[in-house]
């Protein structure tokens, strides 16, 4: 199809959607799919059929955000937001449309929850029919890519990314626009682009949530990328533990092939590109670049050193473009509104915003959309709507397991890039664990090195060994039987597999170890010196049961 | 451009050499008689970069990077030995001692080891990390040679020899971080393998006393790898 011929396919789509005067937006996306949401859809539309209801429509959208009050249900046009629906409340839920909202199960939505938050990646999440073109279209979408294709040269387009500021969502934030260029600028008879959805941090679904609820925009997103630096075809990899991801990402593949957003001449131009689904077996370090090559390539995933770069010889040792979920859904707005209007948000390094899955200790968790340079306690204390039950706060972990723990009195710092990393911690892909007084850090840390062992790839050898070692040490620790000894050879151990390793994981696996040890050396201490955990955590054995 | 090679000028410590382009630091070390330890890297198999003790520091660049696999450069500066480096090196070694069971005096391959070599290179006198004692078993199905996984450093090198060099592809790895071990086809016996063609290649790259020859007593074993630069040398006459 030409713009103009999607232009109209949009254009009635919005046309079709305002016949309804009332609209019922249930959520199916897998937090509150979890907790029967889909039978809370089933109910509201047997109800409106049972009743003959003209201009209702009950649509399943993507995640409306406050997962932990699931399942949610909007309407409009009131835009009224309903918590921990049930099948049961179907017919009060319709009734209340015709007379007062339903108070036994209105979510405040002027709550800090959501006033504090920004969409840009999450802009049509809860909003459009994940599995519908149309509904994408009739929100802008694909305005971006006709935009990009029609109107600019792929140069131009790098220039737009460039000017953005963005840099890669997953996790070691590369400018994307630099990426970008050095692809187009490396020569190969081939070129590719992938998608990296293999989204392993314990705790994450970020990735997961934008591919369930808005697939069309990392199509788009891969698409645009394709032209800029002259590739034809695209992989999305994504994990196999994500079927309906992977189930919408494929009907989106399929009905943007069928109007020629995908395959030979889009949108009428001279360009084509495709894109080809390839699942991961949920190896976390087949998220790591090369080792998702590799693993494409139908080899064994584990990463190989670099240089070279996959930009330079990726995919079947051709130039390879790769981002992330995150990094590609930011794309098509800003192909749309421009660089500039995207650089217009956040800080001076970190622009845009950033996605992060708030969970642990805070009352309201779920998926949240926050412009970069908010501070930690906005996002923890109004967002997160602080500690439950009273207790204390105590540390808020970002980054996963190649992350660290920041202590309150980081807390007023700006979220970025760079202050992240200066507090020992890292953005990370958007991982949020919020603890407060019942956790003991040296715990925390054992926890993270339990997966970073499990999940090494064992190629090289101070990953492997140095993991296995490590987390021998902090049990020993949490177990009350180390020495100062122990402590010493745990951060030698720690500076060894930092730089030493060769890929990511072991690169970083030491920095819940290093971060906790930063600021809460006090724990560690205790464990060792007086055999106790403060927080209450760790069984030790006093010493009378010991000599018993 | 003429297709003449280019040639590359850099300081390897503190000493001026040239490169050839798309050499590896490596390589260049070593024709200038500058001693880099390695211990997966063995000339005419595929560099993989596994064992980290060839780490080098390089002026300007923020991370160590293994001098098997990284390509000089006009201008580098390379350090190839340095205090922070061998206590590093050290470490990855001891590392390894600690993660199986390489009790020296009893092993066929005492004194024709490399990691012993590198040790004894290294100055490594004692292990500070606890050993780990692994109870691993012996595969001696084989008619000639046998598997002994606790001497298993995990290089891989029977690996690639028998995927690149005999294109038998009977050894490879399962697992993951310190549950690998190295397999013969869908981990059976190696006695029972289909694929294996009982050439002995793995046997002879094999750096520790795992793959070796039946029948040799303690310290009896000893490698011989000449076939290697031999085979490379004879396929890239033909290319
Ligand atoms: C152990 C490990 C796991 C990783 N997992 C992911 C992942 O799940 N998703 C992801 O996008 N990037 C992951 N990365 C980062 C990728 O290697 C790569 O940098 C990223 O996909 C680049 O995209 P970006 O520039 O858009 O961030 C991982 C890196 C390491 C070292
Ligand atoms: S650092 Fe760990 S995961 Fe990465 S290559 Fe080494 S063993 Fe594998
Ligand atoms: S010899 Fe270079 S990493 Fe092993």
């Amino acid at each position: 199809m030409t713009p103009e011929e999607l232009r109209e396919l949009a254009a009635r789509r919005r046309e079709e959607l305002q016949e309804f005067k009332y609209r019922l937006n249930v959520c199916l996306a897998a937090g509150c799919q979890s907790c029967h949401g889909d039978s809370v859809y089933k109910a509201l539309k047997a109800e409106v059929e049972s009743r003959k209801l003209e201009g209702v429509q009950v649509r399943g959208v993507g995640c409306l955000s406050l997962c932990a009050e699931g399942p949610l249900v909007q309407v409009e046009p009131d835009n009224l937001l309903y918590q921990r629906v049930r099948a049961e409340d179907a017919p009060e839920l319709i009734e209340s449309m015709y007379g007062k909202p339903l108070k036994r199960l209105a979510c405040p939505t002027d709550a800090p929850f959501f006033a504090a938050q920004k969409q840009i990646v999450l802009e049509n999440s809860g909003r459009i029919d994940p599995e519908s073109l149309e509904d994408y279209l009739a929100a802008d979408g694909y305005e971006g890519l006709m935009r990009a294709l029609t109107e600019m040269t792929p140069a131009e387009v790098i220039a737009e990314m460039t000017t953005s500021g963005l840099r890669g969502r997953g996790g070691g934030g590369f400018p994307t626009g630099l990426k970008w260029s050095t692809v187009a600028k490396s020569k190969g008879a081939k070129k590719f682009v992938i998608c990296n959805g293999d989204e392993g941090d314990p705790g994450a679904f970020m990735d997961r949530s934008v591919l369930e609820s808005d697939p069309h925009r990392v199509i788009e997103g891969m698409i645009i990328a394709g032209y800029a630096v002259g590739a034809s075809h695209g992989y999305a990899y994504i994990r196999a533990e994500y079927p309906l991801a992977v189930k919408r990402i494929q009907n989106a593949i399929k009905q943007a092939t069928k109007v020629g957003l995908l395959g030979e001449g889009i949108c009428g131009t001279g360009f084509g590109f495709t894109i080809e689904v390839r699942l991961g077996a949920g190896a976390f370090v087949c998220g790591e670049e090369t080792a998702l090559i590799a693993s494409i390539e139908g080899k064994r995933g584990q990463p190989r050193p670099r240089p070279p770069f996959p930009a330079e010889s990726g995919l079947w040792g051709y130039p390879t473009l790769i981002n992330n979920v995150e990094t590609f859904a930011n794309v098509p707005p800003i192909l749309r509104n421009g660089g500039a209007w995207f650089a217009g948000m956040g800080t001076e390094k970190s622009k845009g915003t950033k996605v992060f899955a708030l969970a642990g200790r805070v009352k309201n968790t779920g998926l949240i959309e926050v412009p970069m340079g908010i501070t930690l306690r906005k996002i923890i204390f109004d967002i997160g709507g602080g500690i439950p039950d009273g207790k204390k706060f105590k540390a808020v972990q970002t980054g996963g397991p190649s992350g660290g723990c920041i202590p309150e009195e980081h807390l007023d710092m700006p979220v970025d890039y760079d202050s992240l990393a200066k507090v020992g911690s890292i953005m990370g892909s958007g991982g949020m664990i919020v603890m407060d007084e019942t956790s003991c850090m040296v715990d925390v840390a054992k926890y993270f090195m339990e997966f970073c062992k499990s999940e090494s790839c064992g190629k090289c050898v101070p990953c492997r060994a140095g993991t296995d070692q490590m987390h021998g040490l902090l049990s020993k620790i949490c177990a009350g039987e180390a020495t100062m000894d122990d402590l010493a050879l745990l951060e030698h151990l720690c500076e060894v597999v930092k730089n030493t390793s060769l890929c990511g994981l072991g690169q970083t696996a030491p920095n819940p170890v290093l971060s906790t040890l930063r600021y809460f050396r006090h724990e560690y201490l205790a464990h060792i010196q007086e055999k106790r955990c403060p927080a209450g955590v760790c069984k030790i054995k006093a010493a009378a049961e010991v000599h018993a | 451009m003429s297709d003449a090679p280019h040639i590359l000028t850099l300081k390897i410590d503190d000493q001026d050499v040239s490169a050839v382009e798309g050499q590896t630091i490596l390589a260049v070390a070593r024709e200038n008689g500058i001693a880099v330890p390695t211990l997966c890297f063995l000339k005419g198999l595929s560099p993989v970069g596994a064992c980290r003790l060839c780490l080098v520091e390089i002026k300007g660049v923020p991370k160590l990077l293994p001098a098997c696999v990284t390509r000089a450069a006009e201008g580098m500066e390379v350090t190839t030995d340095s205090p922070r480096l061998r206590e590093y090196r050290r470490t990855i070694l001891e590392l390894l001692f600690a993660e199986r069971n390489h009790v020296c005096s009893i092993c066929v391959s005492n004194n024709n080891c490399e990691l012993q070599s590198l040790a004894r290179a290294q100055g490594l006198t004692h292990v500070r990390v606890p050993y780990r004692h692994p109870r691993l078993g012996v595969d001696a199905t084989h008619s000639r040679f046998s598997a002994d996984h606790n001497r298993c450093i995990l290089c891989a090198r029977c690996v690639r020899v028998c995927d690149e060099i005999e294109g038998a592809h009977t050894w490879d790895i399962m697992g993951r971080g310190i549950d690998c071990r190295v397999i013969t086809d869908m981990n059976q016996p190696w006695g029972q393998s289909d694929t294996c063609t009982s050439c002995g290649k793995c046997v002879h790259v094999c750096p520790t006393g795992t793959l070796t020859e039946k029948g040799v007593a303690a310290a009896e074993m000893k490698k011989r790898q000449q076939f290697l630069p031999y085979l490379t040398a004879m396929r890239e006459e033909r290319e």
